[in-house]
């Protein structure tokens, strides 16, 4: 293999004080969309895409974000790396704040941060080849040309399961599957140490689905990445993420490990969306829970806690307080005043949780 | 051709018509009986001689043989057609996407600026752009069609750059580092390619008869050269006693521009898959 075709690391000083420091840091992140009208373009009001989130992610560790549509969990993502700038906040990526970096040093970052869109037939550029959309990022960023581009490419395609020949081949020749495995070779191109999946696997058939979840699984074995998964199919994220972590209208609602949010989860939420998940045994009947009504506007989010009008276990408190995101041991994270199964907290509704 | 043809029946004859017009351009010298601006010694008998087999279709006042300068015509229209496009694409391209790139102040400025050429009506403000030149020719002519052409193509590539801009694949090149420069010409010109093509086909037909326009007014192509516009307006006084002078130059005007407006129409009905069937 070239040596110029691996992109250099930069030594990490002090690996020891870093190894513990997590990879990615969100830190009260906000993205405010200003709701414009009449002529003279006033601002009426803003949508609350995401409304003071953090959380962080460790090195080798793939954490899941989950929420219904329009929750703000794709702009979650695209804030993070800069695609939509922030209005708050700050995102450390290994400890320097990404919101405060030049165009030069962003695009020097944009090697460590990568992202694999949902949808594999919007996110390759129709009128490039295979061999291109795969080998552009080596070319930004002067890694390899010409023969030594070629052979890397070759060595992507194989990685993600396509062969070399399909190189001179353009998208619409492929099929969504396939698609998706060039997006992941773009992606990972440039050896990042981080990777946010923005629904990865959602648009896909759902035999597709589990190929591309192993392929996400042994790329990050190879290389060491780090995922954000990005979704609204918990069993995805179950199956895929060491840690999840639930959104609700802009805000976390839950975090903890994969383990404690599938099989203990505190928040209502988090119960009414495991509810939904479909148990593939047709003896079994569960008493779903089906949450009633809408996901709340975020241009005008209800009073308190933001679940409070859906919420089967509310009380009179919950119209009122907005509860803050607490930690009850061992790092699971909850905001709810009453969470389930907690001294002084709710009873599960759903039998699966019983 | 034929696949063409089943395709669509528009663009096959438009395309048909197109590449007459091509033809008789490149291979005027092979298709003329005689030369185009070649005045007889003999006036007074060659004058306005009704079609016949040694001029099928008639001589003019000086004596020279209509076929000759209908086919030796298709290179000015060509010349104008073309030339002029090429000239308003880019810098209609160049506008547009800066506008629908940048978006903003550029945005408005730009569109505005557009807004003001449009708001004239477009022969006048040739007529004053031709009269500000103090000569009529053929250099001209093209200088100021393509200053008055690249306002359409700006609009479409404006419309075409936000609907592109909004696709994934451009903030795929955003998150793999991509330059303002790469993601403009890799990733929003490839895409906007048959939206414009459609636009320059039309502003090329548009261009034609503009050129004509002009040299029948006479600040156009200058006299002896063999513009169509120019063989109308030089048949006109004549047009009811010698109906030939005048109504070839004027067909080969409407072939040519229904030629290429049907092409254009054509590729719009193949390129958008909307209408694709």
């Amino acid at each position: 293999m070239n040596d110029a075709a691996t992109p250099a690391r930069p030594s990490s000083a002090g690996a020891s004080a870093e190894e513990s420091a997590p990879l990615l840091a969100v830190e009260e992140l906000r993205k405010h969309f200003p709701l414009r009208g009449g002529i003279f373009s006033k601002t009426l009001g803003y949508v609350y895409a995401v409304d003071g989130v953090s959380f962080t992610v460790r090195r080798g560790e793939t954490l899941g974000l989950v929420g219904e549509s329009g929750c703000g969990k794709t702009t979650t993502g695209r804030v993070i790396l800069r695609l939509i700038e922030p209005t708050g906040g700050r995102v450390l990526f290994e400890g320097t704040d990404v919101f405060g970096l030049g165009k030069k040093e962003m695009r020097a970052l944009r090697r460590d941060m990568q992202i694999i869109f949902q949808d594999p037939y919007a996110s390759l550029n129709p009128r490039m080849t295979v061999g291109s959309i795969v080998g552009e990022p080596l070319a930004i960023h002067r890694l390899a040309k010409g023969r030594a581009r070629e052979e890397r490419v070759a060595e992507l395609l194989l990685k993600v399961g396509l062969r070399p020949e399909h190189m001179k081949r353009y998208p619409h020749e492929f099929s969504g599957g396939q698609r998706q495995r060039i997006g992941i070779a773009r992606a990972v191109a440039l050896h990042p140490k981080l990777i946010i999946g923005d629904e990865p696997v959602s648009a896909l058939d759902v035999s597709i689905q589990a190929q591309v979840i192993n392929l996400l699984a042994a790329l990050q074995e190879e290389f060491g990445l780090s995922y954000l998964i990005i979704a609204h199919n918990l069993s995805v994220v179950r199956q895929m993420c060491d840690r999840i972590a639930v959104m609700y209208l802009g805000k976390i609602v839950e975090l903890g490990s994969g383990e404690n949010v599938a099989h203990d989860p505190k928040h209502p939420y988090t119960e009414a969306l495991l509810s939904a998940v479909p148990i593939p045994d047709p003896t079994y009947k569960k008493k779903r829970l089906i949450l009633s009504g809408d996901v709340p506007s975020p241009i005008n989010p209800p009073s308190g806690c933001y679940f409070h009008p859906r919420c089967p276990h509310k009380r009179d408190d919950c119209a009122v307080e907005a509860p803050a995101l607490r930690d009850l041991g061992n790092g699971h994270l909850v905001a709810c005043h009453y969470p389930l199964n907690e001294p002084g907290g709710s009873t599960p509704k759903s039998e699966l949780l019983a | 051709m034929r696949r063409l043809w089943r395709r669509s029946k528009t663009a096959t004859v438009g395309l048909v018509l197109t590449a007459l017009l091509f033809v008789s351009a490149a291979a005027a010298p092979l298709l003329a009986p005689h030369a185009p601006e070649a005045v007889p010694r003999d006036l007074v008998r060659a004058s306005l001689q009704p079609p016949s087999p040694r001029h099928p279709l008639g001589t003019d006042l000086l004596g020279r043989d209509v076929l000759s300068r209908v086919i030796y015509g298709a290179r000015i229209s060509l010349l104008v057609g073309f030339g002029a496009e090429l000239v308003a694409v880019v810098l209609g391209v160049a506008v547009g996407m800066l506008a629908g790139y940048a978006g903003g102040w550029t945005d408005a400025l730009l569109m505005r600026l557009t807004d003001t050429f449009l708001a004239f009506p477009s022969l006048v403000l040739a007529i004053a752009m031709m009269a500000a030149f103090q000569q009529p020719g053929l250099l001209n002519v093209v200088v100021v069609l393509s200053l008055l052409g690249w306002t359409g193509i700006a609009r479409v590539m404006r419309a075409q750059t936000l609907v592109v801009m909004g696709r994934d694949f451009v903030q795929s090149a955003q998150a793999a580092g991509a330059g303002t420069l790469r993601i403009l010409l890799r990733y929003v010109l490839p895409n906007c390619l048959a939206p414009l093509m459609v636009a320059a086909t039309i502003g090329i037909a548009g261009n034609i008869l503009a050129e004509a326009g002009l040299s029948f007014l006479g600040i156009g192509v200058s006299p002896p050269t063999p513009s169509w516009g120019l063989m109308l307006a030089q048949g006109r006084s004549e047009l009811t006693t010698h109906p030939w002078v005048t109504i070839f130059p004027g067909l080969a005007i409407m072939l040519t521009v229904l030629g290429l407006n049907l092409l254009g129409d054509g590729l719009r009905d193949l390129l958008d898959p909307q209408l694709r069937r």
